[in-house]
Parts: structure tokens; sequence; C-alpha cells
């Protein structure tokens, strides 16, 4: 076992014990080893492994693959919660259209997000199988599972997985004796943020700047070098075996009456909680459910707000713990279900200086292509780090506004900056005292030195 | 069609385009960076917001950028939105974020798209209280100044330089707000196109070398519309005068021809016109050639002696009158009016072209080819909407650098109806490019050496010129059997030759691109053959041919004798006396045939605008006009006859100059000659006089209007309207101010007085100038769509066109190409830096210039003993020259190549011997210039 995963910090760990596990209820998990160490090949397939594979390739029926998971309504767990079946039935396919790609999108890089990399770094093969599924659903000749450069321990363990899988057969030509050939890449990100972002994933895959395309032409009309591609999250793609093997009805009575939408989630928590890490649940399950699991707050701190699902989603307050966290619920409060992994934010903790911090990474990790994101990101944590310093001058709060509304969706080139401007507007909206306190100037007053030495 | 709805007016636009495009064709004004009429959208700068509405119900609608929208049928949109009009307000004060407050200092100023958007969205209050972000500029050779710190980050730069020009060595650099564009390391920009970057670039970040190097605002030099004299593509070009001097040239957009863009030799080559040795009155040389025991000698130089303009006019009158018979040797740089002046003169069973032999059957083949082969030849714009190119001994890259890069638009365009299969709009740039990885249009090349189209080219075949003619003709048989076989062909070449076929057939609009690159009559019979083949399996295909200089084509149809019939007449003593115009024989023939010739000229008369090795042998010369100085009328490579004009009046700055337009002398000396008082002759007379003269020039007078031409009862106004300074800038020669200079030959006016506006539809437009549009984006107010065509017509005429009927094949195939063993074969290859006469003497195009090479294949090096990069020698039977030898691992056996411009003439005349080491006796050829 890797010495990282021993590590009290380490918080990609399942904190549900194999008993609490099983197949008809926890179709991402069930397998996975109470020890954390990798479900190898072997073990995977006396676990029902590849069997969906063996089944649906035979069927030579690609079409109801998509059917199904349009049936099942599996929504892309890499939160932005779009149909994996629509999206796959509106991917190209003819004769006169050539085969494209499955690229899977493990650039998990959202704030607070370990998720993908639990399933990685300990069942790679549900992934490979989920995505063989799909290249046959959608036609595809190649996948590549684009991973976040950090990942070095899920780069070792897929690597070790697909070696494995073509040696057996799962990749490569005629799979199960179906005829159908395919195969996987591993292809490892530089570690930028805007790589999850699908098209930029392409324009990185391709090897140019990670730079978003403007969609349409949707990437399954013309994607990775120009071809029918699909990109999914590694959640989305690990849900697809159990969905075929039983099937859509079983897969939407997972959540029981607690949403409409169906399945589990690999939830989590982190932040001042005691007990970080992940939990399948059924989806809709509550923050509240979540903290519990979690064991509430360190040292009995009192909770002020908490973030559904990684940076990029709105912040939701005490009041809201008691929402089912699924994909139309949590956007109807203002927020986004995002990836599910909650982040606590504690009273004693300064949102301005939280809100600092997260507008540097999202202005960092800017591609640098659209002018609100580019330039107006750089300007809002000036401005933040001038009211964390309680520097700010009169109208900064109300600079922060706009500048936040301007980066709404529409109005920049991909959903970065939206993602970034939601925490914001949310943050404005609710603490808004704790940010007019960092005003100390009147507006527009020179100061000493104009542009301060060394200053912002 | 599709009917759009902007802020509750209702307009008919193309359907096809999207709304900022609609919306600017319309002259609605909307703000926008990163979109370029010649380059498409990629969403980049969030300018261009509008509202949308969904339909007429839908009462609060979204904003959206219009240039990433369709103008589909019942779009319907607010401009003057107040949300949509507070955010493009955002945008450009984000971008004026780091943008220093340089522009008193900063030579876009005045003529910058940065400086205009901010105007038009009223942005002039900072907010931001902030340090800026500063950086580091880079040497980037002699063509263009990098100011990084302007960047606005609108990616202009690298879309055009990489993707629309493929260059590859600038790049984006770094992410967030600080992504920076240059080189990966200081150094030259090596593409050949970079000049382009200061248009492009809507701010100071690429500005133009030579234009600092004698900086004026845009709204303080004199304009006119000009010509490109560096090759024969004709590009319109603006060029800018002050003080005398031309400081600059910037595109003049042409629809059909040039576009937006411009070549490097053409931006930056302009510097003879500013030399200071060039000959400026009229001067006479005593020192005359005579025979001392059989041997040519020169009396010793004498300075010239300068003479005035009616001294001039009598002395050459008397001594032409004098002469037994007088010879005339024209110029393929000089314009049609002034050929036909001198044709005038010296009568026509007198006049020699002044092209070697063997480029003139090149030049008369062409014609012929291209009017009795049934396909047209395509215009640039033409060119970009090909589906299939076969380049057949011709590096236009090298030879015709503009209509390379429309090649390359149609070679990287994806196909269109896959694209619109999948939805994907033309102007949607960054998914055509996308899409385009995959799916180039074929394009083939056969061509001794490497060219810059090689990357894109599906095929290259390097192949020694009959070869390549032997290929041709193979194409031509695969493409129709009647069309005769080639001989001995060997099996590579057939099964090329077929594979060539297949994808021309294939092809919509196949194009066939030839020229004298290898100066080969063969190649050109045979893309003759194969266009008679496309033309006869009906293919809408078409058919060019790139000649050497900016008149040649015009020059061929005039007609006259080949140079080296001039200079037997010469020689034979059946003349002796000529007249030179705009020609520097040196550059033609060898020089001993011409020394010789000229040793017994009794009297020599040159006009020229540049002290040549000519003309400074001449008894007389003439002071004569460049391009900047004069007007005139040349054809270009599609046969489009198009006028030039005078940019300043140069006796108005250094009053003691004398220089006119060559025909304005010639006409003189006729008058005289004939006994006639010299009056003044205008443009409109001798155009007219010569398109009666010549058939094929009968349409050259509708080449632009005539000087009568006015709107409102104005001429057009040479400067624009905020010109400044005209009552002192020549206050240190008298503070009194003369009267402008007049024009009776054009319609122009040396004056800031006079029409300059966009709303009348003009054809001939000096600067683009409309209120609130001071960059050359103001073109879009002055054609009928964004990139479209000028409103008032594209400049020029064609009169050219494909004579129907005349399907004959050509037989005289040639034998394949046999190495001798010893002797070689040298080939000048075209240079478009250093390999143009004139620009060639300019400082800016010589330090851009490569180091010569000499071309050889690796088993002759390896025979010769040569090493990488260590000299070889190369001597021919007139002439001989030693360069480091560059080895080639396709380039033929048995050929090496030369680069035109730095070795002597008539190298290539017959076999040469190579030598490894430095030559042992130095000839005048052997210099090797950096």
């Amino acid at each position: 076992m890797n010495s990282q995963r021993q590590s009290p910090l380490y918080r990609s760990r399942l904190l549900q014990p194999g008993a609490d596990r099983s197949p008809d209820t926890h179709p991402l998990t069930w397998r996975l080893r109470d020890d954390g160490q990798v479900v190898g090949l072997k073990e995977y397939e006396s676990k029902e492994g590849y069997r969906a594979v063996s089944q649906v390739l035979n069927g030579h029926d690609p079409g109801a693959v998509i059917a199904a998971m349009k049936e099942a309504n599996v929504r892309g767990r890499g939160g932005a919660g779009f149909s994996a079946g629509l999206k796959w039935s509106l991917t190209l396919q003819g004769d006169d259209i050539p085969r494209g790609y499955i690229v899977c999108n493990a650039d998990e890089m959202e704030p607070g997000t370990f998720k993908d990399r639990l399933l990685m770094e300990q069942q790679p093969h549900l992934l490979i199988e989920g995505m063989i599924l799909a290249a046959f659903a959608n036609n595809a000749r190649y996948g590549y599972i684009f991973l976040r450069g950090e990942y070095v321990e899920s780069a070792r363990v897929l690597t070790a997985a697909l070696a494995e899988a073509r040696e057996a057969g799962w990749l490569g030509p005629d799979i199960a004796g179906s005829s159908f050939d395919f195969d996987i890449a591993l292809h490892t990100g530089a570690g930028r943020y805007i790589c999850g972002e699908e098209t930029a994933l392409l324009n990185s895959l391709e090897g140019h700047r990670a730079n978003p395309r403007a969609k349409p032409p949707f990437p399954g009309q013309s994607g990775a070098w120009g071809k029918p591609t699909v990109v999914n999250n590694v959640e989305t793609l690990c849900n697809v075996p159990a969905v075929m093997l039983r099937g859509a009805e079983w897969y939407q009575g997972l959540s029981g009456d607690r949403t409409d939408d169906g399945g589990t989630k690999l939830y989590g928590a982190s932040g001042l909680v005691n007990r970080p890490g992940l939990w399948e649940l059924p989806i809709g399950t509550t923050g509240r459910e979540l903290l519990e699991l979690a064991g509430g707050l360190r040292e009995g701190r009192k909770l002020k707000a908490w973030l559904p699902g990684g940076a990029s989603t709105g912040f939701l307050l005490p009041e809201h713990l008691d929402l089912p966290l699924d994909f139309d619920t949590v956007g109807k409060e203002g927020s986004r279900l995002g990836t599910g992994l909650i982040t606590v934010v504690t009273e004693d903790q300064s949102m301005v200086a939280l809100m600092r911090n997260l507008e540097e990474f999202f202005a960092r990790e800017s591609c640098g292509w659209c002018t609100p994101c580019r330039d107006g990101l750089p300007w809002t944590v000036k401005l933040l780090l001038a009211l964390e310093r309680g520097e700010g001058e009169a109208g900064d709060v109300e600079l922060l506004d706009k500048l936040a509304a301007d980066c709404g969706p529409g109005l920049t080139f991909c959903a970065h900056a939206p993602g970034a401007a939601m925490p914001l507007q949310t943050a404005l909206r609710h603490f808004r005292r704790e940010f007019e306190q960092g005003v100390r100037y009147p507006r527009g007053k020179a100061h000493a030195d104009p542009i301060p030495a060394g200053g912002v | 069609m599709a009917t759009i709805h902007v802020d509750g007016q209702s307009y008919e636009v193309n359907g096809a385009d999207n709304l900022l495009q609609a919306c600017l064709s319309l002259g609605l004004d909307i703000p926008y960076f990163c979109w370029h009429p010649a380059m498409g959208s990629v969403g980049a700068c969030r300018q261009c917001a509008v509202r949308q509405y969904k339909d007429s119900e839908d009462d609060r609608g979204m904003l959206v950028m219009s240039c990433m929208t369709p103008a589909a049928d019942g779009t319907r949109i607010d401009i003057e939105d107040e949300e949509a009009r507070a955010f493009r307000a955002s945008v450009v004060e984000w971008l004026m974020i780091n943008h220093p407050h340089d522009c008193p200092v900063c030579e876009e100023g005045g003529h910058c798209h940065l400086q205009d958007m901010t105007v038009m969205t009223g942005h002039d209050r900072r907010r931001y209280r902030f340090r800026k972000r500063t950086r580091r500029n880079q040497y980037l050779g002699p063509f263009i100044a990098h100011e990084m710190n302007r960047c606005i980050t609108c990616y202009r730069c690298v879309r055009f330089y990489n993707d629309y020009a493929g260059g590859t060595d600038l790049g984006a650099f770094g992410s967030k707000d600080n992504v920076y564009f240059g080189r990966h390391q200081e150094g030259t920009l090596e593409s050949r196109f970079a000049g382009n970057l200061t248009e492009v670039c809507p701010t100071g970040v690429f500005t133009d070398q030579s234009h600092s190097d004698h900086y004026t605002r845009k709204w303080d030099l004199q304009f006119a519309p000009g010509i490109c004299h560096q090759c024969a593509v004709g590009c319109n070009i603006s060029p800018g005068e002050r003080y005398g001097e031309i400081r600059r040239i910037e595109n003049r957009y042409h629809g059909e021809v040039n576009g937006f863009f411009l070549c490097d030799l053409g931006r930056f080559g302009y510097g003879y016109v500013n030399r200071q040795d060039r000959p400026r009155v009229p001067e006479f040389r005593s020192g005359k050639e005579c025979e001392q025991g059989g041997e040519q000698k020169r009396e010793p130089a004498q300075e010239p002696e300068q003479l005035g303009v009616d001294t001039a006019l009598a002395r050459i009158t008397e001594t032409l009158r004098h002469a037994r018979r007088v010879i005339g040797i024209g110029s393929p740089r000089a314009s049609l009016e002034s050929n036909h002046q001198l044709r005038e003169l010296v009568g026509e069973a007198n006049f020699s072209t002044g092209i070697n032999e063997n480029e003139q059957t090149c030049l008369d083949l062409m014609d012929e080819q291209g009017r009795s082969c049934g396909l047209s030849a395509p215009t640039l714009r033409d060119v970009e909407g090909h589906d299939a190119v076969l380049l057949l001994g011709e590096d236009p890259m090298e030879s015709a650098a503009r209509l390379g890069l429309s090649i390359r638009q149609a070679i990287t365009s994806p196909p269109a109806e896959y694209a619109a299969r999948l939805g994907i709009p033309r102007w949607h740039a960054d998914a055509m490019k996308t899409l385009a990885q995959d799916h180039r249009q074929p394009l083939f090349i056969a061509y001794p050496a490497e060219t810059k189209l090689d990357t894109l080219a599906r095929s290259r075949l390097a192949l020694a010129p009959e070869d390549i003619a032997r290929l041709g003709f193979a194409v031509a048989h695969a493409i129709d059997p009647t069309a005769p076989d080639v001989p001995d062909l060997d099996a590579t070449l057939r099964s090329r030759a077929s594979e060539i076929a297949r994808a021309l057939l294939a092809a919509e609009r196949p194009l066939v691109v030839s020229g004298g690159a290898l100066n080969s009559p063969a190649i050109i019979r045979a893309v003759g053959n194969i266009a008679r083949a496309l033309a006869r399996r009906a293919k809408r295909g078409g058919l060019l041919f790139v000649r050497r200089e900016v008149n040649s084509t015009g020059l061929a149809l005039l007609g006259g004798q080949p140079l080296e019939w001039a200079l037997d007449q010469l020689v034979d003593g059946n003349a002796d006396a000529a007249v030179i115009l705009e020609n520097d024989l040196y550059q033609r023939l060898p020089e001993a045939p011409v020394d010789a010739a000229l040793a017994r000229v009794e009297a020599l008369v040159v006009l020229d605008h540049q002290r040549t090795p000519t003309l400074n042998r001449a008894t007389f010369s003439l002071p004569a006009a460049s391009f900047a100085e004069g007007d005139g009328t040349l054809v270009n490579l599609e046969g489009r006859a198009q006028r030039f004009f005078q940019v300043f009046e140069p006796g108005y700055l250094r009053p003691e100059a004398r220089i006119h337009e060559s025909w304005r002398w010639l006409h003189g000396l006729s008058a005289k000659l004939n006994g006639e008082i010299p009056g003044d002759i205008t443009l409109d007379q001798v155009t007219l006089a010569c398109s009666r003269a010549c058939a094929d020039l009968a349409l050259i007078t509708a080449a632009a209007p005539d000087a009568g031409f006015r709107i409102e009862g104005l001429r057009l106004a040479r400067e624009p309207h905020r010109y400044s300074g005209r009552t002192s800038m020549r206050a240190d020669q008298s503070v009194s101010e003369p009267r402008v200079p007049q024009d009776p030959d054009t319609a122009l006016a040396f004056s800031m007085e006079g029409y300059s506006g966009f709303r009348h539809p003009h054809q001939q437009v000096p600067f683009a100038w409309a209120p609130g549009w001071n960059s050359p984006q103001a073109w879009n107010k002055f054609t009928d769509e964004v990139g479209g065509h000028l409103r008032g017509g594209d400049p020029g005429i064609r009169i050219l066109n494909p004579r129907p009927g005349h399907y004959h094949y050509e037989g005289d195939i040639p034998a394949a190409y046999q190495p001798s063993g010893t002797d070689y074969r040298a080939m000048v290859l075209p240079r478009l830096f250093g390999g143009e006469e004139t620009s060639a003497l300019v400082d800016p195009i010589r330090r851009r210039m490569e180091t010569p090479v000499l071309l050889l294949s690796e088993a002759d090096a390896t025979s010769l003993g040569a090493e990488l990069g260590g000299l070889v020698t190369v001597t021919g039977e007139q002439a001989c020259v030693t360069l480091p030898a560059r080895v080639q691992a396709d380039w033929p056996r048995g050929l090496v190549g030369l680069p035109a411009g730095s070795v002597p003439m008539g190298i290539a005349d017959g076999p040469v011997t190579l030598t490894a080491g430095p030559g042992s006796t130095p000839t005048p050829g052997e210099e090797v210039r950096p």
C-alpha cells in the first residue's frame, strides 16, 4: 500500500465498511476492499467484473445501450449534471462519419473534491469497463483517460490495470469475441484546473493550449481532432456497468423517493469536520446526514456556511442542511450540486479571506482566453486582498458585485469565470457585512504612494 | 438572405454571416477586437456583446457575443441595450487595466483600433487602482518592433501568424492575466508575412520598425492609391509620405487581389525611393567608350555634369537626331505608359522589351497558354476557393509571396460541405481549424528546392525542369487520354502523375500554378496541356502563371524584341544610339555582352530612378519617377490592369529635383524630335494612346477613373483632414509657402482639401478613414460587406480572358534529364528577400536576406568532396561564383541551385563545373553578400 494512503490527512477514503456495501445498493463501491488495496483484474472479474462488457458487446446493439442510459438518466457526475444517455444519443454516428473517441475526464481538480481519485486508485477496472461500454455505444475507436497530473498514484494503478485488461483481451481487437475493437491510453495532464472543462481538455489532449472551445459544435459533433468525441467524468462512466447489468429501473430506484434523480452518488466532506472522507449514498442525501457521517464539526465549532460541491458552487447556509443534495434542488437555492463533496465553513473563519483564497485560485487557473475571466478575476483578487487587509475603498464591495455579475454565464467564454463568480456572489449576499468591514478609505482618494512599492 | 431586427429596425443581411459581420456590413458600429474579417470569430475578447431576444414576444432576452451568433433569419437584437452597453464598457475597462497610457509616444496612436474602440464604448475613467503588469520586449528583426506592455491579449497575432500564415515561431506563452506573445527567444520573425502583424494587432504591440526609423503619425502622412512594384501580384498598397520620403507602406484593401494582407517584401521594400544617391536631375557624362587595341576601354570617369530640363531635352534631342538608328530598351518594371512612350519615340521596329530572350519566350508562352487552354486565371480571392492545387515548377512563396499565402488558405480550409453537415459556419474559426486538421485539400508540388508550402503538400517531387515538364505532360495524359503520352516515363513518375490526376479530377475546382521560376518553356507547355485536359473534362478549374516582375505581363502584351536582339543591333553597328527605360541591363544578361554592346553606343540615354550600373554608363541620364512620384498602369499576373498614383511631388520639398515620370520625359523627347514645342502631356493622353496602339491593351483606360473624376465636385484628398504642418514644413527653405503642387494627371489632390469620406463609393482610396475608425479596420466602411469588395468596385480591370475553342495539345515533350557526370546545370531560383532588383537596395530587406547558399544533392556533394557549409565554386562560361554549399536530401543530381540576386547573370546559361573550395580567379560575381 502506498504510504500516502495511510496518512491521516489522506481524505480520498471510503468511510463505509464492506459489510455496509452490497452490489444492489452500492454500484460504485461494493467491490472496494476495507484495506484500501487495489481491486485487481482477478478480483474484479470474480465480482461481476467485465460481465456487462461481455453481455452488451455480444448483444451488438449500441442503440440499446444508449437507450438504457437515457432511461436510467445517469446525470453527469462531473458537476454539470447533463444526462449521459442524452449526450451519447447526440454523438454523431454513421457510415460516413469517422469513428471517434471516448475521453474520460479524470482531471479532478475542483477544490474540495477527491472522489474520482478513490475510484481510480482502488478500482481502475470499473472505469475501464465503463469506457468500453461507452465506446461501444458511441462507436468510438479509441479512448483516452485525461488524468490530473498530480494523481501519480492513480496513474500508476491505471497504467497497470490497462496493461492487465489488454493482456486479458478486454482491450484491443475483437473484445470478448464481439469483433468490437477498442483501446485506451492514459494521458496525464500538466496540472491545470481548466483542463477539467471538456473542450479545454480536448485542446490539451491534442497538444494545444488548454483554451476551451466554443460550443457548438459540441464534442459529439467535432471533438478531438475534429472527430465525434464523448467526454464523461470518471464517476459517470463507473455507473455504466451496473446500469447495463441491473437495468435502468433498478438504477432509478436506488435513490428511493428522496429525489427525481436516480442512482447513488459519491458524497464527501472536507473542512473542519471530524472525519473527512467519502461515502457512496443514494443521491438526494442531505447535507445534515453528511455532516453527521463526518462526525460533526471539530471542537464544537458552529457552522457558518457550506459549499455543496466544490469551490465553484455557491455558498449555502445552515438552514439549507436539510435539502436533498441532487442536481435540481440545490440549483434552486442559488448554488449547484457540483461534485457533491461538501466543504464546511465555520463561524470563526473569515469569508473575506476565504473568498480571496478561492478567487486567487480561479484567477490563477484562468486560461487567459476571454477578457472577463483573464482581467476581471485578478482585479477581484486585488479588491478582496485590499478588503482583507482593511485597506478597501468605498465602492469596492459594489465593484465586486459588478465584477461578479459581469462574469455571469453567457458573458464569458466558458463556465470557469461563472464558477468563480457564484461563490463570490453568494458570499456577498449572505455575508456582506464582513466585506464592508474592510472598507477604510473614501472612494477614489489617492494613496500617499499611488503605486505601493511591492504592493498589490 | 435573412431578415434581422436590430434596435427595432429590420435589415436584409447575408444569413451565412454572424451578427457582428452582418451589423458591420450594414454600417452599424459594434466594437470588437478578436474578430477579423479574414480570420473569422473566436469569441475571446467578449467586446461585441449585444442583447438577443428569442422572438418578438421575448422582452428580456440575454446578452450574446454577436461574433459567435449566426445572423439567422428572424434574429432580434439590440445593440443599444443598456446592459449590453454597460457590459461592453466593462470589457474595455478590463482591457485597459494593464494597458499603458503611452498613446502620445506610441506609434500606433492615431491609427489604433484600441483607441477607436475605447472611444466608441465611452470608457474614460480608470477605476483600477492597483499596480499594472509590465513585460519585457523582444528584438524581432528588422521589420517588427515589439512592445508587449500594450498587449490586450486578443490573440489576433498568433491566429494570423500561425493559423493563417503558417508561421511557427510566434506563440502565446503563459496563462491567466500573463499571456505573452512573442518568440521562444529573441530573434527575427521567420514568416514572410510578419509585417501584417502591424495591422492585425489592434494596438501598438507590433509596429512597423521601418516606419519607426522615420516616424510620422497617420494623419500627417500623404497617401495615394499605389501598386506594389516588387513582384507580379500587383498588391494594392497605401504608401504614406512625409518630407519627400515614403515613411511606410500599409495594405490597401482589394477584394480580389490582396485582401487585407501584404508580404514583407512589399511592405518593407520601399526604401529605394528614399535613397540619398538617387538621380534627381538630368546628367551628362562625357566619358565615352572607345576601342584601344581591340579592347574595350573607358575613359577616366568624370563627375557627371548636371543639366537643366530644357538643356537636357535639347542636347539629347540633338544627339538622337544625329544618330543613324536609335534602339529603345523598355522594362518590365516600368509602366505601360512609359514603355509605350519609348516605343513611340524609337518606333516599333527599334523597340526591345528589355527582357532576355529565354524569359520572353516563357512570357509569350504563358500568355498564349493562358488564353488558349480554356481555364481562366483566378484572382487571389478565387485561389482561396480552389479545392486542389498543383504547383508545377514554381515557388510562389519566393516569387509571388502573397499568392503563396492564398494557396495556403485554399489548402487549409476544410471541405465546406462537411463543415456544413456538422453545422459549423465558415466564420467559426477555431472549429474550422479543428476540423481542418484531418481535412486538408490536396496540394502537389513539383519543384527542385524545398518550399515554404511543403508542409501542406500531399506530396512533393524534387525534379529537374525536364522531369517536371514530363510529369506535367503525364498528368495531362492521365486526365485526358487523348493528350499525348510521355515516352519512357519511369514507373514512379507515372504513378505520381496518375495520383495527381485523380486528385485534380476529384476536385470541384482544381488549380494549376506554374511560372517562369525555372525558365523552362517545356514546363509551361506541359501546364497548358493539363489545363486543356481539365477544361475538356469541364472542370471549373483555374490556371495561373507567375511572372517575375510587376509589369512582365503587360510588357509581353505590348510586345517587342528581346534584349539580346537589341544588344546585337548595337554590337553589329546597326544602331548607334540607345534609350534605356528603367532597366539595369546587368541584371538581365552577363556583364561581357552588355559591356560590349554599350561600348559601341555613341549616345546612351538612360532613364531610371536608381543609380544602376547601366545608368552610370549613360551619356545622358534622366531622373525617372519611382512608383511614389509617378502614375502609370501595370498588368498583374492574373491579367488585371491596375493604375498606381503619384504619392507626392518631389519638387515640393526638394525644389532642385527634376524627377518626372519616364513617359513624360519620353514625350518631351518625342515632341522635340518631331520639331514640336514640347507642351505638357497628361497621363490620360498617354494611357489612351497606349490603349489604341495595342489591341490587347484596349481596356487599360478603364483601369481607374480619369483625371476628370470628381466626387461632389471634389478631387480625392491625398492627405487626411487632420494633416498638419503644411505651412511650415518648407520653412527651412523659405518662409513663404508655395502653392500646393497641381496634379494634371489624376483626380487626386496634393492636399487635405478634397473628398476623403467613405459614403460615396469610390474605387481609388488613398487611405482608409471614417469617423471613429482611424485604424486599418476602417476598410470595413468602404466595402460592400466586411471582407467583400469595395463598394466603388475593386480597382483595376481584367484585360486577359481565355479564348474558347483551342484544345489542341502540345506534343513537344522533352527527354528525361540525365546528369552528365562531369558538368552541372545551374538553376537560379527566385528568392523573396534579395532576389528582386530594387528592394535589394533597401537596408531592412538586406538585413532580412538569408545567407546565400548553393544547393547540391548529397551524392554530388560527396563526389565533390564538399563539406557541409564549405565553399563551392561554380564556374560557367561567362561567370563564376563561390558560395557555401547546402545539401538537400532530395535535390536532383547534376543540378546546382543558386539564389537569385546573389549570383552573376549568365551563370545558368550553360553547363557549369563545380569545385570544392574558393575560386582561383576572383570575379565581381564572387562577392558573397550577407
